[in-house]
Formats: structure tokens, C-alpha cells, sequence
């Protein structure tokens, strides 16, 4: 009965989009607005885009925010690739299920545990809290994602290819660079996009982690709000909406690919029985 | 028809197998693997000569891709030792190994060219670039893929890629090629075609080829001999015609080919002859060689389907070679007809025949009483 484009149906549709969009697309027409009020629309300007530049804190924020999701992207997708291997590979180690619960773990952990329990360790640790400590615990969360995205595609991945090319005379380390590495690269750019836009719109993670002196771009919007939305608030917050939202699509395009690519070897493999 | 056989008298000759000085050029000695409590190679002891195109013949998970990857060394043997060219291999990886292998699943690197595949093993050896070029220019005549030397793995059909995979694992003029179902995914008659150009790159090269198959014709058609295998072991290794006319067991005859087995037990066991009673046939077997079996003991018959002569005449001492029957069914195959004969005791017996003269009738139909008789040497006693 839900199959076909019944009036209740539309509604529904229709309802749960807006639902979901409506706020994020009048953050957006907002941002163009040339009033300082919020709510009342007074014609288009994209004088507050101007502005921001000339808004330190925004500024500050913005760059360090980038830093932490470059830096802490780029180990997420080492250390993960790691685990991801280890998962897809040593099949018979002692302790792999534990080890593969844990990988996956902070994947359905609640923010807010993830964040106290980074706290309280860097706080044993006795480190000063700063830019550093919230790049190590965005690196924690995101290289679950990598992990799983990598280990996902390995296991379809044919090892004989792996072998033919030690045959052929290269070592176990050219090997995986050169031709492991590239056939699993999609996948590796999907993960790495995947930990960038999840670093650049944490909030809950790097409250808990951050110092004085490291202030996010999302925690420096958290602070404004407190004071009033103004509509260089929109700005920012839609030039954010429009970086994750490319990071993302990228990242599911080629995971889609990925799939597609897997679905292929599947098929090449079962035409070669 | 093989390339063989037009050069028969030099074919012949050629036998280091049966020259106790010649010196073997692999040497698998009681070579075992063992996964967990299996165990896939049992025991097993070769020797390949240079040069010789060995086939290692199997229904599957009986080793044989096992046996082929210890060659190669992607699993190392639970025990025993193997040589290469006088080499111990115990400690050499795969990428130090004289050897080149064709995978099963041909695995090509998928992300690049038909050229760089190829290329890829020189690369690794660091061979000087503007050999690289000869070379995979060779290797693409070879095996006629110059026109594609640019596209992907993806772009080419499965017989194109095959022959990727064989100039990939050629270029670097390896001491041994190792074949696992190189065939498989080919049509019956490319795979023809492709054994034929596989036989005579073999010629050309000199290398020696290991090829593993489950095909008795394949390995048949392309191999100086034919290790057969069952669960783990080499039950006999020797040339197709060995194989065929003399199988060392029953599990050899029943492999190879089409055969009839009588149980029988020995009745007159002479240097020169001896004779064989088989119940189930209501027969008696004279053979013209002696064999090692005493007077009482229990063997096996084995009788090729193309080796008998069927009638509707009995011939004058039915009880002597000589079977009868009722015909139960018969295959009309054009060149051949294919007699089923139920013998009294139940037992149904295959017959082959050449149809020599043309009729629109056989002059043998279902429900005929007929006489299938043999030379003495026709037949292979088999003791297990
Ligand atoms: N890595 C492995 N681990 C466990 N068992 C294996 C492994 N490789 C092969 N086997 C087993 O060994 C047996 C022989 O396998 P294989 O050599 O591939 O047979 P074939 O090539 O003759 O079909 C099979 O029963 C298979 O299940
Ligand atoms: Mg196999």
C-alpha cells in the first residue's frame, strides 16, 4: 500500500523533507539576508560572507579546525588502514573478535562518553590539553571509520593478485605499495574524506578535549549562539554545510564505486571457475 | 592432434624418465602438507626433467594446487625437501624463486595496462628500459594481443586475458612455468585451440612447463607424462600412453578414459601366461604375459570399451575371452557407436565400435544376443 504516490504518501514525503531540510535551508537563505536581524528579510547581500573575514575569532577558528581534521584525518587513515588490514588479513589471531569489537566500538559510542573518557585519560596522562589532544581523539574516532570502510573492501579483494606480483619478483613491501595500495585507493580517499568533514563538525569530542587557547570553528559558533544568532553565524555555518556536504558525496560516490568495482571482480572471478 | 606428433621419431627418443642418469631438474622428495589436521599433499616424491611439459591430473581438492603453490612458494612444505636446478628451496620466497606462475583466476593487475602487466615482472629486475619494451613487444606476438597493448584487464574477454596472464608469466624467461587451470574458463573450442599454441610456445621456449588440471584430455593432449593424483597422493606418474594402456590400479584405469573392471581370481598363474576366472563375466580371462599374482588370489580385469570386438556369432570357445550379452542401449555418435551389453549376471559392459562402413541400419539392435572378444594382451590386470 505504500507503493504507489498516494496523496498521504506525498504529504508524508513532503513533511519528513521539510523536516529535515527546511532549517538548514533558511540558515542558508538568511545568510544572504542584507538585515542584521535574523527573522526579518530585507533583501539579498552577501556582506556578511565579506565580513566574516574580517572576524578574527571566526578566523582563528576556521584555521584550526582545518588543521585538526587534516592532521588528524590523515592518521586516522594510516592507523586505520592498519587495523583494517590486520582485520581483513590475520584471520586466525587470538583475541580477533575483541580486537574487531573494539575497532568498531566508537562507532556506535555515544559522543559524549568518547569525549569524557579522552578527557579523563589525558588528564591521568597529566598532558596539556590543547590542539594536539583533540587531533589525537578525533584520530581514536575516525580511524574506526577507515577500519571499516578498508577491511570491507579487502575481504572481496582477490590475494592471488597479490601473490602474482611476489612471483613476479617484488617484495612483500613493493607489493603492498604498488599494487595493493592503488587497486584499494578508492576506498582509502572515501575513508579520509569521511574523518575530514566527521573532525570539522565536531563539537561534543573537542569540548571535552580542547585547552585554553583551542577553540574550534564549532565550538567558537556554540559560544556565539549563546549570545544571540546573527547572520554571520549563517554564513559560516553554510559555507560548513557546503564543505561536509561535498566531502560526503565524494566519499559515498566512491564507496558506491567500490561496490560497483567489487561486484565486478565477483563476477570475473565466478567467469574464471 | 598435438604438435608431437609431427615429429614423432624425435619425440620418442626423448625419455630422461627411463634413463637412470639423467638428472631430474626438480626433485620433490617426500614432500607432505599438512593444513591444520589436513592432510592435502600426502607424502609425495617427483622428479620433472628439463624441458618436459608435466601434468599433475586430479579431481579436485586432491592437492594439486597445493603441490603448484609449494613449487612456488606461497606455502611452505609440512615436510620434505624440494630442488630446483640442484637448489634447495626450503628458504627461497616466492619473489626469489627461478619460477613463474599462472594463476587460476589469471589474477591481472587491474589497474594497469595490458603492456605494464606484462612489463611488471622485467620492472622488478630492473632490466634496462628499452629491453623492457623489446621484450613485452615479443611476448604481445607471442600471444597476438599487440593491437591491445593499452587497455585494461576489464576491457579484454576472458580468452584475451588468459593469454595476458601466460605472456605475463613468460617474459621473464623463468627455469619453470607453472600452469593452475590455465583452460578453465575457456570455451571447448578455444581451449583446444589454446593447448595446441600452448604445446608449441612450450617447443619454442624450452621451458619447462608444470601445468595442474582436472581434464584427463587436456593433460592427455599437452604432457611428455602425467602425474595422477588422489587425496594427497601421486598414485602414478608416467606418459599418456603408460596411463592409458597400462594403469597401475584401478583408480588410474577408472580415471583415465572408459573401462570395464571384473573382480576376478586367479585360476593358472605360468612365466608366460596366466588365467583369470571372473564369476560376474562368467568367463575365463587367458592373458599372454605372467603376472605377479599366485594361483587363488584376488584381481582386478581391466578392459578399454574400444579394445573389444562385438558380434552376433559366437566365436569357437565362447568360455575363453570371450563375454555375452544382451544389447541395452546403444549410442549412435556418427564416427563411433556405443554399445550398452547386459550380461546375464547384471552387469552392464560398454563396447565401442568404429562405424567402418556406411548403413542406414546397424546390423546390431536393442535386445540382440551378442559376443565381445579380445586379444590376450588387451587386457590390464590390476592388483589393487
Ligand atoms: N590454505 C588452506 N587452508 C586449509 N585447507 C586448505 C588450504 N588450501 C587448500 N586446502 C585444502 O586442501 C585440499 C587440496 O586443495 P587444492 O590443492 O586446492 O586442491 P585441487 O587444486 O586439487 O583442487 C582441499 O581439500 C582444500 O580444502
Ligand atoms: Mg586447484
Amino acid at each position: 500500500m505504500f507503493n504507489r504516490l498516494t496523496p498521504f504518501n506525498v504529504t508524508a514525503l513532503a513533511f519528513g523533507y521539510a523536516f529535515l531540510y527546511l532549517p538548514i535551508v533558511i540558515l542558508v537563505i538568511f545568510s544572504f539576508n542584507e538585515s542584521r536581524l535574523v527573522t526579518v528579510w530585507a533583501g539579498f547581500s552577501t556582506k556578511w560572507y565579506v565580513s566574516l573575514f574580517d572576524n578574527t575569532k571566526i578566523m582563528d577558528g576556521a584555521w584550526t579546525t582545518l588543521r585538526i581534521a587534516f592532521i588528524s584525518s590523515t592518521l586516522a587513515l594510516v592507523f586505520g588502514t592498519l587495523a583494517g588490514l590486520a582485520l581483513a588479513r590475520f584471520t586466525q589471531f587470538r583475541g580477533r573478535t575483541l580486537f574487531s569489537g573494539m575497532v568498531a566500538a566508537p562507532l556506535v559510542m555515544p559522543e559524549v562518553i568518547t569525549g569524557l573518557s579522552m578527557l579523563l585519560l589525558f588528564v591521568a596522562l597529566d598532558w596539556t590539553r590543547g590542539i594536539g589532544t583533540i587531533t589525537i581523539a578525533h584520530t581514536t574516532f575516525a580511524m574506526a571509520y577507515v577500519a571499516v570502510v578498508v577491511q570491507s573492501r579487502l575481504v572481496t579483494f582477490d590475494r592471488s593478485i597479490e601473490e602474482a606480483a611476489l612471483d613476479l619478483g617484488a617484495t612483500p613491501a613493493k607489493t603492498f605499495f604498488v599494487i595493493t595500495l592503488p587497486i584499494i585507493a578508492p576506498a582509502l580517499v572515501a575513508g579520509w574524506l569521511l574523518s575530514f568533514t566527521l573532525s570539522l563538525d565536531d563539537l561534543v569530542i573537542a569540548s571535552f578535549t580542547s585547552g585554553p587557547g583551542a577553540t574550534t570553528l564549532p565550538m567558537e559558533i556554540y559560544s556565539m549562539v549563546r549570545l544571540g544568532v546573527t547572520p554571520e553565524i549563517n554564513a559560516v555555518s553554510t559555507i560548513l554545510v557546503g564543505i561536509v556536504t561535498v566531502g560526503v558525496l565524494i566519499a559515498s560516490v566512491l564507496q558506491k564505486r567500490a561496490a560497483l568495482q567489487r561486484i565486478a571482480d565477483e563476477r570475473l572471478a565466478q567467469a574464471s571457475e | 592432434m598435438t604438435a608431437r606428433a609431427t615429429e614423432p621419431t624425435k619425440k620418442k627418443k626423448w625419455a630422461p624418465w627411463s634413463d637412470p642418469e639423467a638428472e631430474p631438474f626438480i626433485r620433490l622428495v617426500d614432500v607432505s602438507k599438512r593444513f591444520g589436521d589436513f592432510l592435502a599433499v600426502d607424502n609425495i616424491s617427483l622428479d620433472i626433467y628439463r624441458s618436459e611439459f608435466f601434468a599433475l591430473l586430479g579431481p579436485s581438492g586432491c592437492g594439486k594446487t597445493t603441490l603448484l603453490r609449494m613449487l612456488a612458494g606461497f606455502e611452505k612444505p609440512t615436510s620434505g625437501r624440494i630442488e630446483i636446478d640442484g637448489v634447495d628451496m626450503a628458504d627461497v620466497p616466492p619473489y626469489e624463486r627461478p619460477v613463474n606462475m599462472m594463476f587460476q583466476s589469471y589474477a591481472l593487475f587491474p589497474h594497469m595496462t595490458v603492456e605494464q602487466n606484462i612489463a611488471f615482472g622485467l620492472r622488478q629486475d630492473r632490466v634496462p628500459r628499452d629491453e623492457i619494451a623489446r621484450r613485452v613487444r615479443e611476448m604481445l606476438d607471442l600471444v597476438q594481443l599487440g593491437p591491445l597493448a593499452k587497455r585494461k584487464p576489464h576491457q579484454l574477454s576472458g580468452g584475451q586475458r588468459q593469454r595476458v596472464a601466460l605472456a605475463r608469466s613468460l617474459v621473464k624467461r623463468p627455469k619453470m612455468l607453472l600452469l593452475d587451470e590455465p583452460l578453465g574458463a575457456l570455451d571447448k573450442k578455444l581451449r583446444e585451440k589454446t593447448q595446441f599454441e600452448l604445446v608449441n610456445i612450450q617447443e619454442e621456449t624450452g621451458i619447462t612447463f608444470v601445468i595442474v588440471t582436472h581434464d584427463q584430455e587436456e593433460a592427455m593432449t599437452v604432457s611428455c607424462r602425467i602425474a595422477v593424483m588422489n587425496q594427497g597422493r601421486v598414485v602414478q606418474a608416467a606418459t599418456p600412453t603408460e596411463v592409458y594402456e597400462f594403469p597401475n590400479s584401478r583408480y588410474v584405469a577408472e580415471f583415465i578414459g572408459d573401462v570395464n573392471i571384473f573382480e576376478g581370481r586367479v585360476t593358472e598363474s605360468g612365466a608366460d601366461h596366466a588365467v583369470i576366472g571372473a564369476p560376474e563375466a562368467d568367463c575365463r580371462f587367458r592373458i599372454d604375459h605372467g603376472i605377479s599374482a599366485n594361483v587363488e588370489a584376488t584381481v582386478w580385469l581391466a578392459l578399454r570399451p574400444e579394445k573389444m570386438v562385438i558380434g552376433k556369432t559366437p566365436p569357437e570357445d565362447p568360455t575363453v575371452n570371450c563375454i555375452s550379452g544382451v544389447v541395452w542401449d546403444i549410442g549412435y555418435l556418427g564416427n563411433l557407436s556405443i554399445f550398452h551389453v547386459r550380461l546375464d549376471s547384471g552387469k552392464t559392459v560398454t563396447s565401442i565400435r568404429t562405424n567402418r562402413s556406411r548403413e542406414t541400419e546397424l546390423d546390431i539392435t536393442w535386445e540382440d544376443r551378442v559376443y565381445l572378444t579380445w586379444a590376450p594382451g588387451a587386457v590390464a590386470v590390476l592388483m589393487t
